[in-house]
């Protein structure tokens, strides 16, 4: 499998304090990629670095073309949509306004109208909620609404910030569902960074560990799972 | 009782200006979180622009409409050359950006057009509406194009995707960005469309307060007024606000003893304290809660 995006000695910076020091790593095409690590560990930083959010420095390739330096809007435009922490979504707007808003890019309008209705399919909550202010949806469907939203651009990459992040388990479980479906049948890539390590390491077919803005172990996600050394000194369960 | 439905007329016809001029100030405010206090010179200087350009034999409605295009390119230009840069920068050195903005287009029509009172035409007449004394054509006319840009303006950020897109970076800039919206230009563009938004006001007002450099003080001031009270965050909130200010400008112009056309202004000044005291929010904002 030919890596689609490559990250090369990554260092980034919030003014004097530098998050990262040195992180390597790639995502193969069509692969699901989890980075794990604990609080402060650097994993929201490095999603923020690939959408140039952050001063970094260091070599970020997607698909042949260097991102760094690139404005965050154009980066976007490559086909590389990213849920942030939070998830981004426009709470003073409405639930269908905000999948619009997911195709700003795109100019194709008939295709446009279709994934709307395709996201009605996939998320059939949303369709209920259509007219309604985004920002009165429950967690859950907020999340929902996020992934729908960056599915809009039709991306070739979909970076996902902790999404499970303040969902009961039951609606994570079907989330994470969603996901692997989304990536096997839609063909999206994704690079999914998590703080619930079992249940990413359960869908992801491969992990990296990130402690302190460094990388200090990857593999297979079932090769890190099982091993019990591992999880227990980095991931806690 | 004529006198006072008459009032209120008159009142509703300014104060459809004053909707204007607070529509132009929300927008440039809920781009870039700052006031613009530069916004009633820029749309002196518009007015100066229709003028001359009536004064070189184009039709009124020629003029207006180059007009309103030269003024929005005049505005994304004034955001990409002095704030653009300076959007990071701490809120006095904007404020300071904004009076030297005003200082330097107030000159600058003084030098051009010098300070004398000019009369600037009305393509609406000044007759009676209708044969009615309680209103005149102009205003008439003022109300109606006022009207016609709000439903237009309404329609382009209902249901246009750059209206939509223009919605979304001021809402949540950074989540914009992350959907692929270059933010930076959708500021530019609410730059040119208030400065559009304030030569209509001023072309519009220029027949009653005349053309000169400082003709658009008061009338800021009164601009002002309206977006506080409808409420900084709210573009209808404004709107109203303008329409409300108008009305009770003239009835306490008219009814309140000592007061008349000379105490008028301190009402716009009692009217923002008294809004940011009792209800900050204003009428139809809302509390921007922020996240530490």
């Amino acid at each position: 499998m030919t890596a689609m995006l490559t990250v090369k000695d990554l260092r980034a910076y919030y003014g004097q304090v530098q998050a990262l020091h040195g992180l390597t790593f790639e995502l193969a095409e069509g692969s699901m990629t989890t980075l794990l690590g604990a609080n402060g560990a650097g994993k929201t930083t490095t999603l923020r670095s690939i959408c140039n959010m952050v001063r970094s420095t260091g070599a970020i390739e997607f698909e042949g073309r260097s991102l760094l330096g690139r404005s965050t809007e154009n980066i976007v435009r490559l086909g590389i949509a990213h849920v942030p922490q939070g998830r981004g979504t426009f709470t003073t707007l409405t639930v269908e306004e905000n999948l619009q808003l997911g195709a700003i890019s795109r100019r194709d309008m008939k295709a446009i109208t279709s994934d709307i209705e395709r996201m009605y399919a996939h998320f059939p909550v949303l369709k209920q909620r259509h007219t309604q202010q985004a920002g009165t949806l429950s967690g859950g469907e907020q999340q929902m609404l996020a992934v729908a939203r960056a599915l809009m651009l039709r991306p070739r990459l979909m970076l996902l910030d902790e999404p499970s992040f303040g969902l009961a388990p039951l609606i994570v479980r079907d989330l994470f569902r969603i996901l692997g479906k989304i990536n096997r049948e839609d063909k999206v890539s994704i690079l999914v960074v998590e703080q619930n390590a079992e249940l990413a390491l359960e869908i992801a077919d491969k992990a990296y560990v990130i402690e302190t803005g460094r990388i200090v172990m990857s593999g297979p996600a079932s090769d890190i799972a099982n091993d019990e050394a591992v999880r227990k000194s980095y991931l806690g369960y | 009782m004529e006198l006072f439905v008459n009032q209120i007329l008159a009142g509703i016809a300014t104060g459809a200006i004053y909707a204007c001029m607070a529509l132009a100030i929300v927008m440039i405010f809920q781009a870039i979180d700052h006031l613009n206090f530069a916004q009633g010179e820029m749309a002196m200087f518009s007015t100066f622009m229709a003028w001359q350009m009536i004064q070189w034999g184009v039709p009124y409605w020629g003029a207006f409409i180059l007009t309103l295009i030269i003024s929005f390119a005049g505005g994304v230009i004034i955001e990409r050359v002095l704030f653009k840069p300076l959007a990071k920068a701490p809120v006095l050195t904007n404020v300071a950006g904004f009076i030297a903005l005003f200082a330097i287009i107030n000159s600058v029509a003084g030098l051009i057009w010098d300070f004398t009172i000019k009369q600037f035409p009305t393509p609406f007449g000044s007759s009676p509406f209708l044969g009615s004394q309680l209103i005149s054509t102009h205003q008439v006319g003022m109300i109606g194009v006022t009207l016609g840009l709000l439903v237009a303006l309404f329609l382009f950020f209902r249901y246009t995707r750059i209206g939509l897109a223009m919605r979304a970076a001021a809402a949540m800039p950074e989540s914009a960005r992350l959907v692929g919206i270059n933010t930076g230009w959708m500021v530019a563009l609410g730059w040119g469309m208030a400065a559009a938004i304030g030569a209509i006001a001023g072309i519009l007002i220029a027949p009653v307060v005349f053309l000169e450099p400082n003709m658009m003080g008061g009338v800021l001031l009164y601009g002002f007024a309206a977006a506080v009270l409808g409420g900084l965050s709210s573009p209808f909130g404004a709107v109203l606000g303008g329409f409300l200010v108008g009305i009770f400008e003239n009835l306490v112009g008219t009814y309140v003893p000592g007061v008349g056309n000379e105490l008028k202004l301190p009402i716009a000044l009692a009217l923002i304290v008294t809004v940011l005291v009792v209800k900050p929010t204003g009428l139809m904002g809302h509390t921007v809660v922020k996240r530490v």
